[in-house]
């Protein structure tokens, strides 16, 4: 591990990636391997989690896309210096804040959206100029190794090394110094890699999960919101750290809640959900297990249906779940919704706030100031009013959790930001060194005084604006006064030139 | 642990939501403005009394700085607390997607001895202004500053957000405080051990740990009189003081003069007797400095003065880097001159440390000042000038590996202490343009969902 990083920060201070050109170019060959190895790249997630190709594409080969236009077009104007404002002590000065690589980063990926957790936060690095070490996760095998096996045939093999491997490697890995690590994965890992990094205080960005509520108002278009509903919990078997973890509503509709819910399941994956081609598996056995575990106890109001060999547990609902079972302990992670009923949406605030932040919240309603309510009064990583997930699609939004669901964020601009350092540079002249006697010793109240006008911000400027106008005034008064004559033969011959012109007719 | 009732309350405040709306926040900035101006006296006496602070830096640092701070927050405040819009996609035309600005919640900030107001004043300006509740814990060292923040700032501020709580180190064990971003300014060391603490609950970490730099070449009189003055200010205690320089050996010649001068210039033949020049703040950092003065040749000062913790305004020369003052920052009022051949060895010397907090470059010409900001890597950088920077709140101010973690100041102070909360507000309508997007799939929905869905590059034509 300690050469693959040393090569990388070699090559890194060697200094290539800096240029702008280079990053391009890095990230026009990342884009050429995307879509000349689309194929293999959709078998190998199908291999791994039993996705379609059409779900595979849509879910990570067309946000990766999108990611790699937004950045090869934003990228000059991203990498620019930004100019700031400044005071009147510093007006003949420069003063702006500069982006810069961070040096060599760590990203771990993890096995649900394989490639797209990988991809993502790999195109922002990359455009800020970094050398990356890429560590896609062990659990989805195939993904893993394809991408070990075609990065470095399209981008330099020495700034973007990949490491494959388990807990043992990634253990390794963590030992050495990096300059920022992004974690995508659970809370208990993502605090060894929090300690790992303090010990070179490294900072880190982590990306990861919790119990994302749904609260579901009386006043709202149930079909609808449960259709969307239904569409992000079960996508990818469940697995996907911003579903829809459990569902909070009022006792009334519970029983609506379901039947549509069932009404949309089979409306998507047909009578015979096993046999549909649209619905994953568990990644396995371990997680089938546990999943199965949460069951215990629980009043099943459809779905249950497991079967060990191929992984496969079919979409369920539970329904008056009390907040102290197992299922309400831990993130589900898998396709099992459990409905719990409050009585108004106070008690569902409440709820929310008692419990960790989550890494996004839902709420449905048609009354606007409801869905405001919810979002001023809870806190979470994101939010999706009226839908769920679709705020990871916009990458305008930084994507990213809050207290025990993460810390940073990312996604277009903020991978770039994540990945840079911002320098602030103010550069003097030599010259004026006599205005700077104000601050040297001997100390003098006058001197003080000095001081407090010159960094004092309290300046108005439409003040300064009347001031100087005054100002201007007064002189071109003088200047008028005193060269009347000059003036007054200047303004015959401008007349008389407009005249000559015809101007004046026109007029 | 005797600190987990205090942070419960906190908590409970906290959730509570009253230091949420604008006006509670308001409220508690104009009431810092008034212990600033009310208690002014008290806190020029309290840091004369720590460290012999010149009650001109200690207006400039303590008072000015403070409210130039406390004032750009409150004329920004309500812009910066604002949902910010963001672009959207097609899928989202009709939706409202904005970044919504959450407080945190309960935040910690950890202030150090140099500059004991400003340090831990200008964090708590921006969590306060971010909605946070704060416990501040103000340093041990500036015995008579922490005694005047412990029993006078809880005076102004509401008792439940701001609770100052003086405690010596080392730090008590199992120092739960769950959901905190921190902010720490101190040595590398407990640095760390305020990080691992922090980190073993999995919270975002703002540090800056002090570091080392300068380099100077060009228009010598001007240079020196700026290096002295950003050196020998609080008595070389600062994080951002040039910790060294780097020149070449006619260079060294020059500056050595002209630092003399500046030195005279400022504090006169002898600087024990000038109020204008600082002490150090205590026996253990005053037996730690002097230590350092064996290191190469002392050319100017020298001098020190154990009873009052004085150490004069040195210059040595003729250092070299394996010297004990090489090894750590000086902290001081030390200036060692390291002699390179050209500025392709100042860069590379540079680079083969660790990154400073800031690195100050001196030249006629600009080509070389843009040279040296290129090719090296700081928190900050400040070009012909020492310290200059930090007085601009629109420049974010932070270090970079080693040197630390996250910036502040301004309005990145109040970034720093919020949350920025992605929120994509949807239709319930047309529910027909989502059927895209659900099971059972085909390609062609695929093929519509990619046309809405893509972003595509510039200059491909469009009309295809």
């Amino acid at each position: 591990m300690q050469q693959i990083v040393g090569r990388a920060r070699a090559a890194f201070n060697s200094g290539r990636c800096r240029s702008l050109e280079f990053r391009m170019q890095q990230l026009k060959a990342v884009e050429r391997m995307v879509r000349e190895k689309e194929k293999d790249i959709l078998a190998a997630i199908k291999a791994d989690l039993h996705k379609s190709g059409v779900n595979a594409y849509s879910h990570e080969i067309l946000t990766v896309l999108r990611e790699l236009a937004l950045a090869m077009d934003k990228l000059p104007s991203w990498a620019a210096p930004q100019p700031v404002e400044k005071n009147l002590l510093t007006m003949r000065d420069e003063a702006y804040i500069c982006r810069e690589p961070l040096g060599v980063v760590l990203i771990i990926g993890a096995w649900n959206y394989p490639f797209v957790l990988v991809m993502q936060p790999l195109i922002g690095a990359i455009a800020a100029g970094n050398a990356v070490v890429v560590k896609p996760s062990e659990m989805s095998e195939n993904v893993a190794q394809l991408v070990a096996d075609l990065l470095p045939q399209y981008i330099d093999r020495e700034l973007y090394p990949v490491v494959t491997g388990g807990v043992p490697e990634t253990t390794e890995l963590l030992k050495q110094r990096f300059d920022h690590i992004l974690y995508t994965g659970n809370s208990a890992v993502g605090k060894i890699v929090m300690a790992a990094a303090a010990k070179h205080l490294t900072p880190v960005t982590l990306e990861l999960g919790g119990k994302s509520p749904c609260y579901i108002d009386k006043d709202c278009d149930l079909a609808v919101a449960c259709r969307r509903i239904t569409w992000g919990k079960y996508m990818n078997c469940g697995q996907t750290c911003i579903a829809p973890d459990y569902v909070l509503c009022d006792p009334s509709i519970q029983s609506k809640v379901v039947e549509n819910i069932k009404a949309t399941l089979q409306e998507f994956y047909g009578e015979d959900v096993k046999s549909s081609p649209d619905y994953e598996r568990i990644i396995n056995r371990r997680h089938f297990k546990r999943i199965l575990g949460l069951l215990e106890g629980q009043k099943i109001a459809y779905g249950g249906e497991t079967d060990e060999a191929s992984c496969f547990i079919a979409p369920t609902v539970l329904t008056d779940v009390s907040p102290e079972s197992k299922v309400m302990e831990e993130e589900i992670f898998g396709p099992v919704l459990p409905i719990l009923t409050v009585r108004s949406v106070d008690e569902a605030i409440e709820f929310i706030n008692h419990r960790e932040k989550p890494l996004a919240l839902y709420v449905f309603s048609n009354n606007k100031k409801l869905i405001k309510r919810v979002i001023s009064e809870t806190s979470s990583g994101g939010v999706t009013g009226n839908d769920v997930i679709m705020h990871f699609f916009l990458s305008t939004l930084p994507f990213g959790g809050v207290g025990n669901s993460g810390v940073g964020a990312y996604h277009g601009k903020h991978t770039f930001e994540t990945f840079s350092h911002r320098r602030s540079c103010l550069i003097k002249d030599l010259k004026m060194e006599g205005a700077n006697k104000l601050r040297y010793p001997p100390g003098s109240q006058k001197k003080v005084d000095w001081a407090k006008f010159f960094l004092l911000k309290r300046f108005n400027k439409g003040q300064i604006g009347l001031v100087i106008l005054a100002l201007l005034g007064i002189v071109a008064a003088v200047l008028i006064k005193n060269h009347q004559s000059l003036l007054k033969r200047k303004a015959l011959l401008i007349v008389l030139a407009v005249q000559r012109l015809g101007w004046l007719s026109v007029w | 642990n005797p600190y987990a009732g205090l942070v419960n309350h906190l908590r409970t405040a906290w959730l509570s939501g009253k230091t949420r709306p604008m006006e509670y926040r308001v409220a508690q900035l104009e009431a810092v403005g008034r212990f600033l101006d009310e208690k002014k006296e008290d806190i020029l006496e309290a840091t004369a009394l720590d460290m012999g602070k010149p009650s001109f830096e200690a207006y400039f640092t303590e008072i000015l700085l403070c409210k130039n701070e406390l004032n750009n927050t409150l004329n920004n405040l309500s812009h910066w607390m604002k949902d910010e819009n963001v672009d959207k996609n097609l899928v989202t035309q009709l939706d409202s997607a904005f970044i919504r600005k959450d407080p945190y919640g309960v935040v910690l900030i950890i202030a150090p001895w140099n500059y004991p107001i400003h340090l831990f004043l200008v964090p708590l300006i921006g969590a306060i202004a971010a909605g946070n509740c704060v416990v501040v814990k103000p340093s041990e060292t500036a015995k008579s500053t922490e005694r005047l923040v412990a029993e006078m700032l809880s005076c102004y501020l509401d008792n439940v957000r701001s609770s100052p709580c003086p405690c010596p180190w080392p730090w008590p064990r199992a120092v739960v405080f769950p959901t905190l971003p921190c902010t720490h300014q101190h040595h590398t060391i407990p640095g760390f051990r305020c990080c691992c603490t922090s980190f073993r609950h999995a919270q975002p970490v703002s540090t800056c740990p002090p570091a080392r730099d300068a380099v100077g070449t060009c228009d010598v009189h001007s240079v020196a009189r700026r290096v002295a003055w950003g050196l020998f200010f609080n008595a070389g205690q600062t994080c951002i003081a040039p910790d060294y320089v780097l020149c070449s050996l006619e260079m060294q010649e020059k500056l050595m003069p002209a630092l003399r001068e500046a030195i005279t210039e400022f504090f006169g033949s002898n600087p024990q007797e000038s109020p204008d020049f600082g002490r150090i703040v205590g026996d253990k950092q005053f037996r730690r400095i002097r230590a350092l003065l064996c290191s190469g040749r002392v050319a100017i000062g020298g001098q020190t003065d154990e009873k009052e913790r004085y150490i004069a305004p040195t210059v040595l020369a003729d250092v070299l880097p394996s010297d004990p003052a090489m090894q750590e920052e000086i902290f001081g009022p030390i200036l060692p001159i390291v002699v390179v051949a050209n500025m392709d060895e100042a860069i590379d010397f540079i680079n083969a440390r660790p990154q400073p907090l800031v690195i100050y470059a001196f030249s006629c010409d600009s080509k070389v000042v843009n040279q040296v900001l290129e090719r090296t890597s700081s928190g900050g950088f400040c070009g012909n000038d020492t310290l200059m920077h930090v007085t601009l709140t629109s420049l974010p101010f932070g270090g970079i590996g080693n040197s630390g973690l996250g910036k502040y100041h301004s309005k990145f102070t109040f970034d720093t202490f919020t949350h920025h909360r992605g929120c994509l507000h949807r239709n319930m309508g047309l529910e027909a343009l989502n059927t895209l997007r659900y099971p059972p799939y085909s390609q062609q929905k695929l093929g519509l969902l990619t046309a809405t869905c893509e972003i595509k590059r510039k200059g491909m034509c469009t009309l295809l």
